[in-house]
């Protein structure tokens, strides 16, 4: 362990990145989920986390978020420590974390969103409920308000969870998995009001697994698998020779060379 | 409804209707977080702790009782972890042999130690003595205004009250962080809530529940109410609110008619003897769980659902 304090470089991690991290490094139990990893994600932007199954692409976010405990390494958004600017930060979970029989409606899960603003006390307002319900429009879900969460489709839980985000009206929005299981018609909406989000200037970073469509969606990209493979923008970064790092046999030099063709 | 059952049977229902509830609040959200068995383990792990606490102190009161049962629990949860590790089995059977144990040697504990002047024995435990608590110096509902008269009621009657009025008033004031850390605990971490401590808290309000409740109903009411009345309510209702609400009215309802049903039923079957106040109890309880399962107006949930 000596070593890893002697390689810490003390400059400090750049303030306008929405999230930097340094040699994090996360384990569970005696693996190592995540090992020594650096990466900073640009502001205003869309970035896409990519990497095969296990390669610690939700441990990252979990890691960074303080959601999981940490072996080592700094993490920084926007230049303070992460649990500093939690009202800054909305993150959208993995749809599957969560038991969707529980009894709510779309409209309460989008009002968790405001827990920031309301806390334990302050009264729910109309107005609250006003700007809960357009987050739900943004997402073209308004029709769905007082539906019982388990009634709605894997698309439109997805949606939902989308909302609940936006009406936390941050800055930086983190997601697991956001395209998962989804319709088309969701992924469709998904990546519409993700765009309008970099639009207005906030800085989208999300786990992706389908790696058709990276080129497409986003403008940076970090390939990891236990450790960062590559990081930078998606049309240099994105390439035949990262990809085959990051996945090595798992995929064929086949599909590679199309998926770095479109990458450009 | 005179005298006599102001003297009777008013102050043993009260005492099942504040102690049904204040285990069906807690059994709600432990319900949700597919904990419900935790609530039956807490009931169990309670005697012991009971048992070891009145052996050092030598009084009943109810702080070293809970000191006993904080104890207690936290033996289990060191042993629950220690067998699922060293042995490697499941958690929910590595809780299952750990919390009948404990309540096996509580059981065997309770029968060695001199608790003759005190209400602790072993039938105690699984029934309380419900019917007991009656209020011998009423008589007639204008007691209820007389000072002296109140003044002679049972003990257990107030305890109770006060310890589900306070875990009403938590339940109340944590809804939020409660119903968010319950429904989605990594969207709860993000927002920085102490999603830990909230667990923690739960599960020390429902062990404050079983060791308020235990010593005057004993633990087959406790096991049943922390399970039954929050089940049948998630049947009757798709909103937390309101099935905390429903869960409420069922407990109620099982205190009230299941102490009836015990004093009188058998004697309108033709039999002499009544039955246990707190087996009834806990029995009308499962047949509101069952008839919820056959006619709750919410129990087509599992598969509406479709996936994509």
């Amino acid at each position: 362990m000596a070593d890893l304090t002697l390689i810490e470089t003390p400059e400090p991690l750049d303030p306008a990145s929405p999230l930097a991290v340094r040699g994090l490094t996360v384990s569970y139990g005696e693996k190592p989920a995540l090992f020594s990893l650096d990466a900073q994600f640009p502001v205003g932007a869309m970035s896409a986390i990519v990497g095969p199954n296990g390669a610690g692409k939700s441990t990252f976010l979990k890691a960074a978020l303080g959601l999981i405990p940490k072996v080592s390494g700094e993490v920084s958004v926007f230049g303070r420590d992460a649990d500093r600017m939690r009202d800054r930060i909305a993150y959208v979970p993995q749809r599957a974390s969560v038991d969707w029989d529980f009894p709510t409606t779309a409209l309460d899960v989008v009002l968790m969103g405001l827990f920031g603003q309301v806390g334990l006390w302050r009264r729910i307002t109309g107005q609250h409920r006003a700007h809960a319900r357009a987050c739900l429009a943004r997402v073209g879900m308004e029709d769905f308000a007082d539906r019982q969460i388990g009634q709605l489709s894997g698309g439109q839980q997805q949606r939902i969870f989308l909302a609940r985000a936006l009406a936390q009206d941050a800055d930086l929005f983190l997601l697991d998995e956001p395209f998962a299981g989804v319709d088309a018609a969701t992924e469709a909406a998904i990546i519409g009001v993700l765009k309008s989000l970099k639009a207005e200037g906030r800085s989208v970073v999300a786990v992706h697994h389908d790696l058709s469509t990276v080129a497409e969606y986003f403008d940076h990209v970090l390939l990891v698998n236990l450790r960062r493979i590559a990081e930078g923008p998606v049309a240099t970064t994105f390439t035949a020779d990262t990809l085959a790092e990051a996945y090595g046999g798992r995929l064929g030099a086949v599909q590679i060379d199309a998926l770095a063709l479109q990458g450009g | 409804m005179g005298a006599e059952f102001v003297q009777f049977s008013l102050t043993p229902i009260l005492i099942g209707i504040f102690a049904s509830v204040a285990c069906a609040l807690p059994g709600n959200f432990l319900i949700l977080r597919r904990q419900a068995l935790i609530g039956d383990a807490i009931s169990h792990v309670v005697l012991p702790g009971i048992v070891v606490a009145f052996l050092i102190t030598g009084t009943v009161a109810t702080w070293p009782m809970l000191a006993g049962a904080a104890g207690a629990a936290l033996v289990a949860v060191v042993l629950i972890e220690a067998v699922r590790r060293l042995g490697k089995i499941e958690p929910g059977a590595a809780m299952g042999v750990i919390f009948t144990s404990l309540f096996a040697g509580g059981v065997l504990l309770l029968e060695q130690s001199d608790t003759s002047n005190v209400h602790l024995d072993v039938e105690h435990a699984l029934m309380g003595n419900l019917e007991q608590l009656i209020w011998l110096r009423a008589d007639g509902w204008a007691s209820l205004l007389d000072p002296i008269a109140l003044s002679h009621l049972p003990p257990e009657l107030p305890r109770m009250a006060i310890a589900t009025l306070i875990i009403a008033a938590l339940t109340w004031v944590f809804w939020r962080p409660l119903k968010l850390s319950s429904f989605d605990e990594g969207f709860a971490r993000a927002l920085g809530l102490p999603v830990n401590l909230i667990s923690l808290g739960l599960v020390a309000a429902a062990a404050a529940a079983a060791v308020a409740a235990f010593d005057a109903v004993g633990s087959i009411i406790v096991i049943a109410m922390f399970i039954c009345p929050p089940a049948a309510a998630r049947l009757m209702t798709n909103r937390l609110g309101a099935q905390v609400g429903w869960s409420v009215v069922f407990a109620t309802l099982s205190a009230i008619l299941g102490y009836i049903l015990a004093g009188y039923g058998p004697l309108w079957l033709g039999a002499s003897n009544s039955v246990s106040a707190a087996g009834m109890v806990a029995a009308v309880s499962g047949v509101i769980l069952a008839l919820a399962c056959l006619f709750g107006p919410a129990r087509h949930r599992v598969g509406v659902a479709a996936g994509g």
